[in-house]
Order: C-alpha cells, then sequence, then structure tokens
C-alpha cells in the first residue's frame, strides 16, 4: 500500500498498525500450529505452551484497538485510510478468536493423551487443521502482500474445508455408536474439530477483509452453504 | 419519442457518472460542457455535472482546481470582471443561464450566495435583510417585518438578534454575520444556495450551527458548497465534486467518495496524500 502522505506521522502510524497486525497473524499462525502438533503427537508440553502464549495474542489485539482508536480519533482518516483502519480492528478480532479456538484445542490435547482415541479420527483432525492451517498462513500472506487474488482463492478454500470438518463429525459419530467408551475421547475430538472449521471461517472473514482494505467491496456471497446434512437427526445414520 | 426528442435537453443525462443511481433525483441545475476562460488561460474543461433538487453538492479540490471559479459561473459572478467567459451551457429550469438575454439581478436573486466572509451591509441588522427584499418586491412593512423574522428564524438567528434588530449588523460575531447573510439570502427566496467556503473564518461552534443549518436548508432548497474542509463536505453533503487542474475528475454520492473513491487522485486528494 503506497503511504505517501504528506503528514509522515500518519505513514508510521499506519505502518506500525500494519506491522502489529503482521505480529499478531505470525502469533496466531504459529499457537495454531503448535496446538495441532500438541494434539497430533499427544505432546502436553507444547499444549501448556499454547496456553500461556494465549495471553500474548490477546496482548497484540489490545494493542491493535489502542492503535485504531488514536488513528481514528487524531487523523480522521478517509478511503483507503479509512479502510486500513476498520479492516486492522476486525482482522485483528478474527486473528484473537483464532487464537482462541487453538487455545481450547490445546487444552483438550492435553485431556485426550491421557485416553485413547481412535486414531483415525485423530488423523481426521490434523488433515482439517492442516487445511485451516495453510489457509490461515495464505491469507495472511494475501493481507501482507495486498493479494486480493490470493484472498479470493483463500475464501473459496472454505467449502473444502467444511466438507472434510462434515465427513470428520460423521466418523466420529460413527466410533461413538460403535463403541460407547469412546464416547469421552471422541467428544474431545469433535469439539477440537468444530473449533478448527469455526477458526477457518474466521480465516474467510479476514480474505474477506484484505478485499474489503483494497477495493472498498467483499467477495459476492455467492457461495452455497453444503452442510446442512449435519443438522438433520438422521445426518449419520 | 416525440416527447423525448422535443425535449431532449431536458432528458438527457448531464454526464455518465455511473455510480450515481439518479433514479428519484431531479436536476435542478445541469451543467453541460461547461468551459471557462479567465482571458486566454482555460479554467475549466467541458464540465458536465448535475445538481440535484434539495440536495447537497460539495465541490472539492485543491486551490486552483476550478471549484469557485464552477461557483461563481452558477450566479453569473464573472460578468463582473472583464476577459472572463464561459462557453457550453447551464441550464436552470429549461433556460441556459449561461446567454447574453438573462436577467442578471433576478438569476442573483434565484441563485443565493453566501461568501466566504461574513458580508454584512453597514446598517442595521433588520435593514440588511429588509434591503434585499425591497430591491425585488413592493411590501407592506408588516409584510416585510414578517419576512425578515422568517428569514432570521430559518437562518437560527431570530432568538439571538431579536431584540436588537436596530444594532448594527457589523456589531455581531463572526458567526453571527454569516448566518445574518445566510438570512439575507434566504429572504430573497431563492431556489439554489451557493456556499463559497461559509465556514473558514468561524469558530467550530458557529461552523457546527452552519453545517445545522445547510442541513435544514436544503429541504427547501439546492445546495452547492464549495469547501477546503474534507470533514465538512463529508458531514454536509450528498453529492461530491472533485476536481483538479480545471477538469472535474469524479462525481458520486458522498459517502462513496470518502469511502471507496474510484478514482485514484480523488483517493490521494481526500487521504492527504497529494504530492
Amino acid at each position: 500500500m503506497a503511504n505517501d502522505h504528506i503528514l509522515k506521522r500518519f505513514d508510521e502510524e499506519l505502518e506500525r498498525l500494519n506491522s502489529t497486525i503482521n505480529e499478531m497473524g505470525g502469533l496466531t499462525e504459529s499457537q495454531f500450529a503448535k496446538a495441532l502438533t500438541a494434539v497430533r503427537d499427544r505432546d502436553t508440553a507444547i499444549a501448556e505452551e499454547v496456553i500461556a502464549d494465549d495471553a500474548r495474542v490477546d496482548a497484540l489485539d489490545v494493542a491493535v484497538q489502542e492503535q485504531t482508536v488514536k488513528l481514528l480519533a487524531l487523523r480522521q482518516p478517509m478511503a483507503i485510510d479509512l479502510r486500513v483502519v476498520l479492516s486492522s480492528i476486525k482482522i485483528a478480532a478474527a486473528l484473537e478468536r483464532i487464537a482462541d479456538y487453538a487455545k481450547n484445542t490445546a487444552k483438550r490435547g492435553i485431556v485426550l493423551a491421557q485416553a485413547s482415541p481412535p486414531m483415525s479420527a485423530v488423523a481426521g483432525i490434523d488433515r482439517l487443521g492442516r487445511l485451516v492451517r495453510s489457509a490461515l498462513k495464505d491469507v495472511l500472506d494475501a493481507f501482507a502482500d495486498d493479494d486480493v487474488g490470493k484472498a479470493r482463492d483463500v475464501w473459496n478454500r472454505d467449502e473444502e474445508i467444511d466438507q472434510v470438518y462434515t465427513g470428520l463429525f460423521r466418523e466420529l459419530l460413527t466410533y461413538m455408536m460403535e463403541d460407547p467408551r469412546t464416547i469421552t475421547a471422541c467428544t474431545h475430538l469433535m469439539f477440537m474439530a468444530k473449533n478448527i472449521e469455526r477458526a477457518g471461517d474466521h480465516v474467510t472473514n479476514i480474505a474477506e477483509l484484505v478485499s474489503f482494505r483494497s477495493t472498498g467491496q467483499t467477495f459476492a456471497e455467492t457461495r452455497r452453504k453444503g452442510s446442512g446434512a449435519l443438522y438433520t437427526t438422521d445426518g449419520a445414520a | 419519442m416525440s416527447i423525448a426528442s422535443s425535449n431532449a435537453s431536458m432528458t438527457v443525462p448531464v454526464a455518465t457518472h455511473t455510480g450515481v443511481n439518479a433514479a428519484g433525483l431531479s436536476e435542478k441545475v445541469s451543467i453541460r460542457n461547461l468551459e471557462f476562460f479567465y482571458g486566454d488561460s482555460r479554467a475549466l474543461k467541458g464540465i458536465n455535472l448535475p445538481l440535484y433538487a434539495n440536495k447537497t453538492t460539495a465541490f472539492i479540490g485543491p486551490s486552483g482546481c476550478g471549484k469557485s471559479t464552477l461557483l461563481r459561473i452558477l450566479n453569473r459572478m464573472y460578468d463582473l470582471y472583464p476577459g472572463q467567459r464561459a462557453t457550453g451551457q447551464v441550464m436552470f429550469d429549461g433556460e441556459n443561464l449561461l446567454d447574453a438575454g438573462v436577467d442578471i439581478n433576478l438569476l442573483r436573486a434565484r441563485i443565493g450566495m453566501v461568501f466566504q466572509k461574513p458580508t454584512p451591509f453597514p446598517m442595521s441588522i433588520y435593514e440588511n435583510i429588509a434591503f434585499g427584499i425591497r430591491l425585488y418586491e413592493k411590501l407592506p412593512r408588516s409584510e416585510v417585518d414578517a419576512r425578515v423574522e422568517h428569514a432570521l428564524r430559518r437562518a437560527a438567528l431570530w432568538d439571538e438578534v431579536k431584540d436588537k434588530l436596530a444594532a448594527s449588523g457589523l456589531g455581531l460575531s463572526g458567526g453571527q454575520q454569516q448566518r445574518l447573510c445566510i438570512a439575507r439570502t434566504v429572504a430573497v427566496k431563492p431556489e439554489v444556495i451557493l456556499f463559497d467556503e461559509p465556514c473558514s473564518a468561524l469558530d467550530p461552534i458557529s461552523t457546527a450551527k452552519i453545517e445545522e443549518l445547510i442541513d435544514e436548508l436544503k429541504q427547501d432548497y439546492t445546495i452547492v458548497i464549495v469547501t477546503h474542509n474534507m470533514q465538512q463536505a463529508a458531514r454536509v453533503s450528498d453529492f461530491t465534486c472533485f476536481m483538479y487542474l480545471g477538469d472535474l475528475i469524479e462525481f458520486d454520492v458522498t459517502e462513496k467518495i470518502f469511502t471507496a473513491p474510484t478514482d485514484k487522485r480523488t483517493q490521494a486528494y481526500i487521504t492527504g496524500r497529494f504530492g
């Protein structure tokens, strides 16, 4: 984004806001990846790290709020500058939520390490998680490079994530029906899957915001939501 | 078809401003292919612009872009100066107000103007307003009184001056003087009011009062405002026209101009990036 305001301080403040978001994005991506590792490798030490480091993401979110309030009050940004500020607030909120989901997944990973979950379902969580992690990485790159095409590509991938989630949900239901002793572990896995799927939705929102920041428009709401089967009682019968 | 062709000058949109949905809007003034010259130098280049009835249109742009020139054409203010001429059309109720036969005095009553610096006449508050009314109409005293009061109320000044109508207009504060000038303009029942940087000499409170006034006045009048204050244009106008070096760069709904302008030059100007 060409930053060449007559008032140099304004440029500096916008650049600082951008770098805070970039830092927050990098940290969130790392939290998310570590949570997945903790679950896959049943590594409680990494899980504990994720839980402790969530406070750092929250602190960056607060920093973004402070910087944006100051920009709005003192600079009265317009057009592209206004969109940069507004999208930063919302992207920070989305990253904060994604980091919370990573933290919750890590917590459940600690519980799961003491149990014996069906390993193929754990592998399913890892697969779903890698899809979302790669989308998160790409959307952060799209943000950093102001690349609307890349953001649209990420936005389009949410459908695949939803499909994998739906498949995993059914698989977990089947395990629980076959062997009620797996219900506790599978319930944790189900919440993890939901966490990861929700994180994916926030990634999609960030993709929309990258587009809004650049063009003033979000992607058209053309995509069909295909997970209706989850909400019917015979979904896994 | 016959209606369309006989009224061609009224029905052809003045320009392709694709962003503006003109449905439900009527053009009070239609500027077409307007060019303006200060001697040999061309200050306006082929301007096409609608001014919609009962809406506020803001002209913005850097100094020297032609926005004040454009405003001053709308009531033929340039006639006062030799060597200045305009070509093209400015249609106002089916008449090209650039035509030689136009009654300038009547035109200036129908298209009133409020200037950058408050310009009260050196006479009483009452006479500042009654003077203009008497120029155009012969009315009994009681009716003039009523018109003066109405104009002062319309300009949100009545409560502040009702007990000192005989005092000099020059004794008022800057903000009050500007509202007196607005009252004077309103008193002759114009259809369009032109504001040329009306708040540049005023403090924020007086500015807020004028802005509130502009918002109220557009119920009855078509308003055009030239301002250097971007926030003011954003606050008071429905449509914004950005000009640069004598060209009309972008005309659109104000909200669009200030959130997602189409032209890079518009964006550079309103975000403070002009080098």
